[in-house]
């Protein structure tokens, strides 16, 4: 497609700034503060009173059990607690934010949530008073403690319903009240920042009976960050891959996988169709990257070069169907990749659709070094394969 | 027959004066399809390589009544766009436009359902519709489609391409190729154009090409089970992305179990779907299935 355009993506937050987002709807959050060093972990401790919650923010679950949430009753107990959680390793995220927060006392865990739906097509308001554990479970084991109420998306969420949700929940009788004002204050969220989800567990009740989330899930809908320039900043920049980040800058779809060949394709669709092609070869695919319609000669360099950023990437597989993409324009960049970064792994062409006989034309004049030209997608990943597992796959064609 | 577009189609687009938009119109035109207009507002009066342009859709369906509508216009403005044809009484609306917010969607679907329940919505973010030998709307390159009675339905563009172009390799041709896109809320769904499928008489064989992320295709295979009599040939994509990564499309997350390829898979080999491995095995079952 073209310029106007560019593929959705969506941007999770950390708990700190969903909790951010929340207090702008009127959704009561402890008072906290986000930092990035142990000094001002101290200074925020001080600040909002002990005892403390130290938590790590990042964008994985199993914080807790990963020894990323501890309590702290005093300034030493602060101190020893940002100082072992920054920088801590969870599940592949490192912790590079604390939210230092005032620690409340719980009464009982709720759990709600505003997600779309996309199979009704309609907002979905979840609520259950089996909060502080894994969802999951509860819509599994016990459905019926699990509230799902559809939403009509043109009138949206009144007071009236939320106030049947929280009461066909069982939620205790005296919060009823402030469990509806939480689901509004909530959807209001999801609505008015774009989000596709908006969750908080646990939604918790504290012993003076007020109702406050302690946690948040929110991710937001890229294609709508226009309206929001205010959340622009939001994305979690310090733990992205560098190679993704730098794709994100240059406008290209790009993702990181564990394997060591190297993948280009256009479109969404034919790209994930050539990692299953790929595997079921026996490669092991080392990325996705879409470099969409209408690519040219630069956008075709800047993804070889992406691609080869990857030191794992052992082999490359070209695979285009041309419909706006033009194939000459795809050789004219590889050969242009070439000329500038000789790379030292084996490509493999595929080139069918609009151009391309003028683009495999290209390639052969150029003879590029260690280019292998493929007809089919099946035969390309196959070629691929091999070469990466370091075989020789013979003559060209 | 086909389905959708035809020789009887009348197409106006918006965004017909933009680089992307009067690009794509005129190959639509050059193809044979029935141009009648197109929509920019500010610019009424103009016209495109002989086109009108009229500054709202009501005023083009006053002057040249267009039965199809296509968007071509920047994300933010495409959801009015689709609105405002629904409410001249466009019949059929197209939405290439990629990028729209969700919400916008959801507000586009549910407005349609409720206010002006005869339009029909293809797309957003989809390649469009071709039927070949009658007309082509959209970005779909015709030359690699032939005329035949292979109906397809898709929710990526160049995996079309790529199923299409191996039917028409092994001699075969398509009645209509029709590209739903891969959005959170598609105005319509596999099971909606699966029926009309079903009903045209072209078409002897059904193609489904799905992919990971939401549960369309599952809604498919219990459609299909109740309702279908022409065989249908599945392919999904994303059997090796990994959990919780997004691949592009909006649509093609996966979380937990729910919308992946293997249980989408299974769903329709469930219900009697053949489902090919790969894009060439799709056009061999389906080759097969014809002769």
């Amino acid at each position: 497609m073209g310029s106007c355009v560019r593929v959705p993506r969506r941007m999770d937050l950390l708990e700190y700034q969903g909790k951010q987002l929340f207090a702008r709807h009127g959704l009561r959050v402890s008072d906290g503060k986000a930092v990035t060093n142990v000094k001002d972990a101290i200074a925020a401790a001080n600040e909002v009173g002990y005892p403390v919650v130290v938590k790590a923010q990042v964008l994985i679950g199993g914080r807790g059990k990963a020894g990323g949430v501890k309590l702290a009753a005093d300034e030493d107990e602060a101190e020893e607690h940002a100082t072992n959680i920054l920088g801590m390793d969870i599940h592949g995220h490192t912790v590079r934010t604390l939210w230092i927060e005032h620690a409340s006392d719980i009464a009982t865990e709720y759990y709600a949530s505003v997600l779309l739906d996309r199979s009704a097509k309609q907002p979905l308001v979840m609520f259950s008073v089996e909060g502080g554990v894994d969802i999951e479970e509860v819509a599994e084991q016990t459905p019926e403690k699990l509230i799902r109420h559809h939403v009509d998306a043109l009138d949206g969420l009144s007071r009236e319903e939320a106030v049947q949700i929280a009461t066909d929940g069982k939620a205790d009788a005296d919060v009823i009240e402030g469990v509806a004002d939480a689901l509004v204050a909530l959807y209001e969220v999801w609505l008015q920042e774009d989000a596709s989800l908006a969750e908080i567990n646990p939604l918790i009740v504290t012993p003076d009976r007020e109702v406050k989330a302690l946690d948040s899930k929110v991710s937001l809908d890229d294609n709508a960050l226009y309206r929001h320039p205010e959340n622009q900043e939001l994305a979690d920049k310090e733990n992205e891959d560098p190679i993704e980040r730098r794709a994100k800058e240059q406008g290209v779809q790009y993702v990181k996988l564990d394997g060591d060949i190297g993948i280009l394709g256009n479109g969404a669709g034919l790209v994930m169709s050539t990692l299953d092609v790929v595997a079921q070869a026996g490669g092991r695919p080392a990325n996705f990257l879409d470099a969409g319609g209408g690519s040219d000669a630069a956008k075709i360099k800047q993804a070889v070069e992406l691609i080869l950023a990857n030191d794992a990437v052992k082999a490359v597989l070209f695979n285009i169907f041309g419909g706006i993409t033009r194939c000459d324009e795809v050789a004219k960049g590889l050969i242009a990749a070439f000329d500038d970064i000789k790379p030292s792994v084996p490509f493999v062409v595929r080139l069918d659709g609009t151009n391309d006989v003028a683009g495999r034309e290209l390639l052969q004049e150029a003879a590029l070094p260690n280019v292998h030209a493929a007809r089919t997608m099946n035969e390309a990943a196959e070629k691929v394969v091999a070469l990466a597992a370091g075989k020789s796959i013979g003559a060209d064609d | 027959m086909s389905v959708l577009v035809d020789k009887n189609t009348r197409l106006a687009v918006a965004g017909i004066t933009g680089r992307e938009g009067s690009f794509h119109t005129l190959n639509n035109k050059r193809y044979g399809t029935n141009v009648v207009g197109g929509v920019t507002p500010g610019k009424g009066g103009q016209d495109v390589e002989g086109i009108p342009v009229f500054d709202s859709w009501a005023e083009a369906a006053e002057s040249v009544q267009p039965n199809t509508a296509m968007i071509f216009v920047p994300p933010r403005f495409a959801a009015d766009s689709i609105l405002e044809a629904a409410a001249a009484g466009v019949e059929l609306v197209i939405a290439i436009t990629e990028g729209i917010p969700a919400h916008d969607e959801l507000r586009v679907y549910n407005t349609l359902k409720r206010d002006h329940p005869s339009t029909r919505l293809i797309g957003p973010n989809c390649p469009g519709i071709l039927s070949p030998g009658k007309a082509n709307v959209g970005i779909i390159p015709a030359s690699f489609f032939k005329e035949g009675n292979v109906g397809v339905v898709s929710r990526s563009g160049t995996l079309t391409y790529q199923i299409g172009n191996e039917i028409a390799q092994a001699g075969f041709g398509c009645s209509s190729i029709v590209g739903i896109g891969g959005d959170p809320v598609p105005g319509s769904s596999f099971v909606d154009v699966i029926e009309l499928f079903e009903a045209d008489q072209q078409t002897e064989l059904i193609v489904l090409s799905g992919e990971i992320g939401g549960s369309a295709e599952e809604e498919a295979a219990e459609y299909i089970a109740a309702h279908v009599r022409k065989p249908v040939v599945a392919y999904i994509a994303g059997f090796t992305a990994p959990a919780g990564k997004q691949m592009g499309h909006a649509g093609a997350i996966v979380s937990g179990s729910a919308g992946t390829a293997a249980a989408k898979a299974q769903a329709l080999e469930a219900k009697g779907v053949r489902v090919g491995r790969t894009p060439t095995e799709v056009a061999e079952i389906a080759v097969t299935q014809l002769r």
